[in-house]
């Protein structure tokens, strides 16, 4: 078992000082730092075998294609899909999500059709289904939270019905960090044989996901926040449901057979790939797969957990400091703000001592409003983070109440 | 003064702080000094877009000279507002449209403030321009 100054010590960036002081990265929720395992892939593959994938007949594009299909098989095993076929890269959870959303709506949306979503989704999934409702007619039907930004269940009883195509849910709120229910609403929409999709931006890297045990139809991610690359992303469908969907983009390594009368498809999950994938950041984020399965989902988990309590007994010791999201379910994400204070005054001091938060609506507007705020500051941690970063935050955030008093 | 002067002037009582705390005090400072803005100019109208911290900005124009009262919900923010009503304030429009701004980079404030607040400082710019280029149009149409 690694100690946390050996974990630290993987992720060259945690060395960096900004203004002359040493970086505390809590905004991992945006993006998360890479450790040197993922960074050296990348090197690896520019370095040693670079070559377009599923094309060439040289041995560089030989080896590439072999590492790119090794990493489909590192994320199907990493969520435990069935098959390889059911993982599609993408460029990220917002590319995942257009391209579900026009492909399922194309197939299965028609007029005065329901989609269901939550109060809590990250504008990713809300902006591709209004999209597709203009397109199509169809109605967005939005489940409430309550004050402490917790899905009603019983008001997404309420909602589902004859008409309702899919339920498209945020596995955790990346506003607030409140854990969803999600496997009851995904119990609820099975019932009635409508499909979910879970958005695990937010999710996969706090907590294993296993999308067989959670039945989950579809789910979808970016590497860069589960310490991946940038710029390469899941898909996950159930083969059943990717099966039926047509393509979303045309070109190469997507066809069968092209001719100017009809062009025939590749098979899954190809058929979803177009053009020249992201193979390098495809490769990075198998690396990043084994980084925390060496590092310990448990030992991950855990360790955010810590941070989480630890982090909330700090801040809720602050006078004037509202934490926004009090939830007992949640992952290591706290957003708050200091009573009397802007956000971006917070967030503008905090950067001066060092200390990397988010501030504003995180990308979710519609829960800002539910909470009537007009954003927060996020402090999203994740396991390299330490106690003392976190007692750092406590004593940056004394200053600011003492600045702008 | 000219503007030009006015600006030394601020690059001048910047520089007598090396450390970021120092130039934020002293933003908050003048945030704090800036004469209150009448609600009723809080709206839509006046507020500039671009700004990831509420600002509104309201003009004066007396037909020879420009004023600008302002507020912003960020106190940081608010400062920086003071010091473009500090240059730009009782000038004319011609002197407005034509000022090169450079105090903003002197005191390192656009690149110290997120690329967001740089483009929330060029979108104040931009509008207190754009006010001037209104009211030189209004005179000469007189």
């Amino acid at each position: 078992m690694k100690t946390i100054s050996e974990i630290r010590a993987d992720f060259p960036i945690l060395a960096t000082k900004v203004y002359g002081k040493p970086l505390i990265y809590f905004d991992n929720g945006a993006t998360s730092q890479k450790p040197e395992a993922v960074i050296n892939k990348l090197n690896e593959v520019y370095r040693n075998y670079n070559g377009n994938i599923h094309r060439g007949v040289h041995a560089l594009s030989d080896k590439s294609s072999e590492e790119y299909e090794i990493a489909r098989e590192k994320v199907r095993s990493f969520i435990n899909a069935e098959k390889k076929e059911e993982i599609v890269f993408t460029s990220g959870t917002t590319g995942s999500i257009n391209a579900l959303a026009f492909s399922f709506g194309e197939r299965f949306i028609n007029k005065d059709d329901e989609i269901i979503v939550s109060t809590l989704e990250h504008h990713a999934n809300i902006v591709p289904w209004q999209m597709l409702c203009e397109r199509k007619g169809s109605k967005l039907k939005v489940i409430p939270v309550n004050d402490n930004g917790e899905i009603i269940l019983e008001e997404y009883y309420k909602l589902i019905n004859q008409k309702t195509r899919i339920v498209a849910v945020t596995q955790v709120s990346n506003a607030l960090g409140v854990i969803v229910p999600v496997k009851e609403i995904t119990e609820a929409a099975h019932s009635m044989n409508i499909p979910v999709l879970i958005d695990g931006a937010q999710g996969i890297q706090h907590a294993g996901t296993d999308v067989r045990e959670s039945d989950f139809d579809f789910y979808v991610f970016s590497g860069h926040k589960i310490y991946g690359p940038a710029g390469i992303g899941v898909l996950y469908g159930k083969e059943k449901w990717l099966s039926e969907l047509p393509p979303y983009q045309g070109g190469g390594d997507m066809v069968d057979k092209v001719t100017f009368e009809k062009t025939t498809y590749g098979a899954l999950p190809l058929k979803f790939e177009a053009g020249t994938m992201n193979y390098p950041s495809a490769i990075g984020l198998a690396a990043a797969f084994d980084y925390v399965l060496s590092i310990g989902r448990e030992y991950i988990s855990s360790q955010e957990k810590d941070l989480l309590t630890y982090a909330t007994e700090i801040l809720s010791g602050i006078r004037r400091v509202k934490i926004f999201g009090k939830s007992d379910k949640k992952i290591s994400t706290i957003s708050f703000l200091i009573d009397g204070i802007h956000m971006y005054d917070t967030g503008m001091v905090l950067d001066k001592l060092g200390i990397a938060v988010r501030t504003g609506t995180h990308c979710a507007q519609p829960v800002m409003d539910r909470m009537g705020i007009d954003g927060t500051v996020r402090v999203s941690m994740c396991f390299y983070n330490t106690r003392e970063e976190i007692d750092a935050l406590g004593t940056g955030i004394e200053k600011v109440i003492q600045m702008f008093s | 003064m000219t503007i030009e002067q006015i600006q030394e002037e601020i690059i001048e009582e910047f520089s007598a702080f090396d450390d970021w705390m120092g130039k934020y005090n002293l933003l908050i400072d003048l945030g704090r000094e800036l004469p209150v803005l009448d609600p009723k100019f809080k709206t839509r109208d006046f507020l500039i877009e671009g700004c990831q911290s509420k600002v509104w900005l309201y003009p004066e124009f007396n037909g020879s000279t420009v004023s600008f009262k302002a507020d912003s919900d960020a106190l940081i923010t608010k400062g920086i507002v003071a010091l473009l009503i500090r240059v730009f304030s009782g000038r004319s429009p011609e002197e407005i449209i034509s000022a090169d701004l450079h105090f903003i980079d002197k005191i390192g404030l656009r690149q110290n403030l997120s690329p967001t607040r740089a483009n929330g400082l060029l979108s104040m710019v931009r509008q207190i321009k754009l006010y001037a280029i209104a009211f030189k149009a209004k005179n000469t149409n007189k």
